[in-house]
């Protein structure tokens, strides 16, 4: 174990491998860039693959056929590149095949894609939202557990700023858990009479009286994905909420921001709490609406035009009002890394909030 | 034409064949799958009569039987009719979206270098939906190997155009032919595959008679051994029937095989790089 001064991307690579990621695939496409970079530098003396891939579409192709060995495997790219991943998404998610997908977004815009996807059909996927780069290399274990678990792709979600940022972290060797996987594939069930199938389309094959009963095997799909949404523990991260007159909701970076101010703003003396969701899926809707409990309002500060805010109503659901009161961030290099990740900024915005509940 | 006409050609085929009685079954008769190959596990594979697929997926896991791969094989399905193999195979197989089997695979060969990995993807999903995926494994070198069953239409959907429609071919949406000016030029994927550094073995065969079927079989197998010497990228492309997709009788299908498709997608092996690497 070893602490060192290290930049996210860094960070994160070094998480995965540790978390016995084995195979890696990406396409060069800033934020997520770096990390594509790390895992070429640590992955091959580890005994990995780490793949330039042409493409999103062939690098989390490259990463689903890995998977389907049964290797803990890893992909990203930030919004644009995540959008042509989608479809591979959601048959990874049908075809019940554990995948970790690392999304850089750029600004906070890609939350909608993360929590509800843009792939067809009846699937959903984990999304953790580290805001600090400790909390990344936390979380990079957690992603592949969940992924193993569930049998399901699990998307991290961080930014520019998670990327970028340097922070002393615990580089733990990390020694992964085995997990058994007895629907990967190795070649060797071949003329044995029950040769395996790993499929979208369902895994039963003619033999067994089945075939591509499609039907019964997205009713199947279906009950696994209704039991991991339950299954797996939301986390948050919540502070001063008790008797809060107004609660700020954020995630990732913003959501380390927000806590900074509402820390500061208690100090002087205003009743004020934040919430931070780590989990965006599952939403940890019970400890939002707990957090809401007595509040006159909450409102959500989030580095896009209000995506989260959904989330957010659905947990409070009507017990006070919820106002967005964050915004998009953009400089002139389109990576969201602009004028509203400002504390003072986020200060005014939280009291001219608090005045105007008044 | 004519009911005459039409009796004179139906007698004109009857003539040089056997005719057998089909009110009951020939003394000697076998059911389907007592002649398949041990590695179809169940007969029914659903795909029309006088579809080529069958032959050329027969050919394909006789191949592996014969190189004792069976073990050790493991195949990326595309989507097309084709797909309802890789639930009656006795090899394991991975189902791919379309057009993404090429990289499928190559996640799975990186990580079980031994295994035999294959493909078998139509040209529907191979060309139009996955051409760069093929291009970039050949380019790779990657130690696959690609098996296309290029019937020239989307069979599945029922007939539709696609990358390697030949000029002049009736498809549902082309119904007058495919015309250059409007819909393009056919797209000759084994030349285009061959150009590229990484690809050791490309050939382009055919089912539509017995000779081509034993000529495609040792092209399978020319490709798997590519594969397991590590000589780079290895690729297959078989012409199908599809007498559906088509348009023809199912009688007619291997001619029009020959006389149409084959004109444009010329049979043979395209690139051997073995005498290469041996010297
Ligand atoms: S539609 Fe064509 S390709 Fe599909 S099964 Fe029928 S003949 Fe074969």
């Amino acid at each position: 174990m070893s602490r060192r001064l290290v930049e996210g991307s860094e960070a994160i690579a070094h998480a995965m491998v540790g978390a016995g990621c084995r195979f890696f695939a990406g396409y060069p496409m800033t934020p997520f860039t770096e990390i594509l970079e790390r895992m070429a530098e640590l992955l091959p003396p580890a005994g990995g693959v780490c793949m330039n891939a042409e493409s999103e579409l062939e690098a989390i192709g490259m990463a689903w056929g890995a998977a389907a060995t049964g290797a803990r495997a890893a992909t990203g790219s930030t919004g644009q590149g995540l959008a042509l991943m989608q479809e591979s998404i959601s048959e990874l998610c049908t075809a019940r095949i554990p995948l970790v997908v690392i999304d850089m977004g750029r600004g906070q815009g890609d939350y909608f894609q993360a929590t509800r996807g843009g792939g067809h059909g009846d699937y959903r996927t984990p999304v953790l939202a580290p805001s600090t780069v400790a909390e990344a290399v936390d979380l990079v274990p957690v992603a592949f557990d969940l992924a193993d678990e569930w049998r399901n792709p699990v998307l991290l979600y961080g930014d520019y700023y998670l990327g970028h940022t340097s922070q002393a972290v615990e580089l733990a060797a990390a020694a992964p858990a085995s997990v058994d996987k007895p629907w990967a594939l190795d070649g060797s069930t071949g003329g044995s009479g029950r040769a395996k199938l790993l499929s979208p389309l369902g895994a039963a094959k003619q033999r067994d009286g089945v075939g591509y009963d499609l039907a019964e095997h997205l009713e199947r799909a279906g009950v696994a994905t209704r039991e991991m949404a339950t299954g797996i523990e939301p986390m948050v991260d919540r502070g001063y909420c008790d008797d809060a007159d107004l609660v700020v909701v954020a995630f990732g970076t913003i959501g380390r921001f927000v806590r900074w101010v509402v820390k500061e703003l208690r100090a002087e003396g205003h009743r004020v709490g934040y919430v931070r969701p780590i989990t965006l899926f599952p939403f940890p809707a019970e400890a939002v609406a707990a957090a809401a409990t007595g509040a006159r309002g909450v409102a959500v500060y989030e580095n896009n035009l209000g995506q989260m805010v959904d989330d957010v109503r659905l947990a409070v659901l009507g017990a006070c009002p919820v106002e967005f009161i964050g915004g998009l961030s953009m400089d002139s290099s389109g990576f969201g890394v602009g004028p509203e990740i400002d504390a003072p900024k986020i200060r005014a915005r939280i009291l001219d909030h608090l005045e105007a509940m008044a | 034409m004519t009911e005459h006409e039409h009796e004179e050609i139906e007698h004109e085929r009857i003539e040089h064949r056997v005719v057998l009685r089909t009110d009951v079954a020939p003394d000697d008769a076998t059911l389907v799958d007592d002649f398949t190959p041990e590695l179809v596990d169940v007969g029914a594979h659903h795909l029309c009569p006088g579809c080529g697929e069958p032959i050329a997926i027969r050919s394909a896991v006789e191949s592996i039987a014969e190189l004792g791969a069976i073990e050790r094989t493991i195949s990326v399905f595309g989507i097309g009719c084709y797909t309802a193999f890789s639930n009656n195979l006795d090899v394991e197989v991975l189902q791919a979206l379309h057009g993404r089997a090429p990289s499928l695979a190559t996640g799975v060969k990186r990580m079980r270098p031994d295994a035999l990995v294959l493909t078998v993807q139509g040209d529907g999903d191979m060309v139009n939906e996955g051409l760069q995926e093929v291009l970039h494994a050949a380019a790779r070198g990657e130690r696959i190997t690609c098996v296309l069953l290029n019937n020239g239409v989307f069979g599945e959907t029922g007939g539709h155009i696609t990358s390697t429609t030949v000029l002049g071919q009736r498809t549902k949406n082309t119904l007058d032919g495919r015309d250059a000016e409007r819909d393009g030029h056919p797209i000759l994927i084994s030349d285009l595959v061959a150009s590229m550094g990484g690809a050791a073995y490309v050939a382009r065969g055919a089912v539509n008679d017995a000779g081509n079927v034993a000529r495609t079989r040792r092209m399978l197998t020319a490709a798997f051994e590519c594969q397991e010497r590590g000589d780079g990228f290895s690729f297959v492309e078989i012409l199908t029937m599809c007498p559906t997709g088509w348009f023809v009788d199912t009688h007619d299908a291997p001619d029009y095989l020959a006389d149409v498709i084959a004109g444009t997608h010329q049979v043979g092996v395209v690139k051997d790089t073995r005498g290469e690497a041996a010297s």
